[in-house]
């Protein structure tokens, strides 16, 4: 007993694993410097109306088509709506499309993965499944899936909910397949290591075993294309909203202003450059924290 | 190799039966009335004959395998018959486009040049430039020639090609008036004048599909280089004393070079749905405009066949992708 406690005691605690990857996320400039934007970004358009006076529904005819002001910083559109207060809405759209889109797409695509990774009998129909779905033309049948459902879904949840659940599914069950891909990997991969074989001897139940000890070891692919899903489905939603198939005029997204905006391009090319530069920014942030994140919560990789 | 891709072709077969089935049931679907348009004043029983005369009346199953048998086995006749000035598909019926009542291949036919010259060129474009930069930001990890690469391939990789476009066309055709924002299909080309005319109006759209294609193949290139860059055998080739041209050049070039071109293969059908936006910004009357036209005019049969063609494209560059990896790496065995 007392030669133990004469062993010199380590003199730094722990270091706890998301310490670790903490710290190798903050040594990617470009990831913290992406997520610190896409904050911004999230917090601009969410908390922004509360202490903007304009509604991004409110018509003042007589101030239509304005330039930049001090009442109007980004100007006013054909019918003198406030533009950064439809920004700062087409923004709130434009982020919840994408996050719960995404949201859909990771449960689907994990759930899907696991099951196909972790049951034998289920991975050869699954597996073949998401490679149908990816063999699947995703932009043309997003139109065409768009041009369907909308009638339907509007009478039923009314215009604005309608087209946004449509959306939503509609990217969500068209994006789940690589994180399927990659998830199932994994798995097949854990399934091997000792500690699941440890577990099942203490008889671990499957479920238990999923969410005790499968789904925490694949955290981190599914952070990733989570980050990576999110810019996906903005750029699908704006897409759609630019071809027309989106959201309707009275309820901006980003692409939707830009679409209203491309008529008035060579009056007021102003209009198109802002909704323009927030998707970019925004899509540009995701994807440098993806790129930071994968860095940081690959342990090959960490600490080098 | 050859039984591994028999065996491919065979089970392209049911996918693209089932992708066929899946597009038509959604296609099922839809509310819209393809005699809508047509006056009040045409009496009932004269509408439901001209819905017969759509092959509307038939039931479901029917219906889609007529549609089978046209799109299989009338229309690769109707190729024959073109190519060879035969008569075999005569007097069958061909898919038709409830929009103009004229054969939709015939359409699609029509618009492909246009959809190829500008994707095809704007994808050998973006590769062409990818390429060299994926390789030289690759061997000078952190440099400030791969910092900068990179920057730039992911700002081309976030920004969405229909605002790159839109920013283009008000620099450049709004507010400089050197290209015309418009793609002027008619256009023909017949002296040097005339190709100068079909250049100045190409380089916006290709430019555009080409940043955004060549963002990405790069950031293949560089990381399929970097894995190579570290192998034993670079260490080796540089060891006996080649030169660092033929060893970077030669010995990781073409080890590095496997994953990229599948990648390559695979973007190809991409590209094609992706020049959908692409086509619509810039106006270009392709194949992408084509397909928003007729879903918005509800022809079904049109939305349908083009739609299996895009599936067509993705399932047939799959398997050129897998063949091409069996055949560029010895190292895969497909048995």
């Amino acid at each position: 007993m007392t030669e133990l406690i004469n062993q010199p005691i380590p003199t730094t605690p722990p270091r706890s694993q998301w310490r670790d990857i903490w710290d190798q996320f903050k040594s990617h400039r470009g990831a913290l410097l992406g997520g610190i934007v896409f904050l911004m970004i999230v917090l601009a358009v969410f908390i922004g109306p509360w202490f903007w006076p304009y509604d991004a529904t409110f018509i003042d005819i007589r101030a239509r088509n304005q330039g930049p002001s001090w009442a109007h910083p980004l100007g006013t559109d054909q019918l003198g709506r406030d533009m950064l207060a439809r920004m700062m809405a087409g923004g709130q759209t434009s982020v919840s499309v994408g996050i719960t889109a995404m949201l859909l797409a990771l449960i689907l695509g994990s759930l899907i993965g696991v099951m196909a990774g972790y049951f034998r009998k289920l991975d050869n129909l699954l597996m073949r499944t998401t490679d149908l779905f990816l063999a699947l033309p995703l932009l043309p049948l997003l139109l065409v899936m768009v041009l369907l459902f909308r009638e339907p879904l509007n009478a039923a949840f009314g215009p604005e909910t309608g087209i946004f659940i449509l959306i939503v599914t509609a990217i969500g069950i068209t994006s789940w397949m690589p994180t399927a891909r990659i998830v199932r990997g994994d798995v097949l991969a854990l399934k091997e290591r000792e500690f699941v074989l440890a577990a099942r001897s203490i008889g671990t139940t499957n479920t238990r075993m999923i969410t005790r000890h499968i789904l925490p070891n694949v955290m981190s692919p599914i952070m990733v294309s989570a980050t990576l899903g999110i810019a996906n489905a903005i750029i699908t939603e704006s897409a759609l909203s630019f071809l027309g198939l989106g959201f309707p005029p009275d309820f901006p997204t980003w692409g939707r202003l830009l679409f209203d905006a491309v008529d008035y391009m060579q009056q007021y090319p102003e209009r198109v450059l802002w909704p323009g530069l927030a998707i970019s920014l925004t899509v540009l942030s995701v994807n440098y924290l993806g790129d930071g994140l994968r860095d940081a919560l690959d342990p090959r990789i960490r600490g080098r | 190799m050859l039984t591994f891709t028999i065996r491919r072709l065979v089970l392209a077969v049911p996918t693209l039966l089932f992708i066929s089935l899946v597009i038509f049931m959604l296609l099922q679907l839809a509310p819209g009335d393809p005699m809508a348009q047509v006056p009040l004043t045409v009496p009932p029983e004269v509408k439901e004959k001209m819905r017969e005369a759509l092959g509307l009346g038939a039931p479901v199953h029917i219906q889609f395998f007529k549609w089978l048998v046209q799109f299989f086995w009338v229309e690769p006749q109707v190729l024959i018959d073109h190519i060879f000035g035969t008569t075999f598909s005569e007097g069958q019926l061909r898919v038709l486009s409830w929009q103009t009542r004229s054969p939709v291949m015939d359409i699609v036919v029509q618009r492909l040049p246009q959809t190829l010259w500008v994707v095809g060129m704007s994808y050998v474009l973006g590769v062409m430039i990818a390429l060299p930069i994926g390789i030289y930001s690759a061997y000078r990890q952190y440099s400030a020639f791969d910092q900068i690469g990179t920057f730039v391939s992911m700002v081309g990789f976030s920004v969405p090609t229909f605002f790159t476009g839109v920013l283009l066309i008000v620099v450049f055709s709004v507010n400089l008036g050197w290209f015309p924002s418009i793609y002027d299909t008619t256009h023909k080309v017949t002296d040097w004048d005339s190709f100068i005319v079909q250049l100045r109006q190409m380089i916006m759209p290709v430019s555009v599909l080409a940043l955004y294609n060549a963002a990405q193949i790069s950031r293949f290139m560089r990381a399929s280089m970097l894995d190579n860059l570290n192998q034993d055998y670079v260490r080796t080739a540089r060891a006996k004393g080649l030169g660092e041209k033929t060893v970077v050049l030669v010995h990781v070039l073409r080890n590095s070079m496997i994953p990229v071109v599948t990648v390559i293969a695979l973007g190809v059908p991409q590209v094609f749905g992706g020049a959908i936006i692409t086509e619509q910004v810039f106006k270009v009357n392709g194949l992408g405009q084509l397909l928003i036209t007729s879903i918005e005019a509800n022809d079904l049969p049109m939305v349908q066949t083009l739609t299996f063609i895009f599936a067509l494209l993705i399932v047939v560059f799959n398997l050129i992708a897998d063949i091409l990896y069996g055949i560029l790496d010895p190292r895969i065995r497909y048995d």
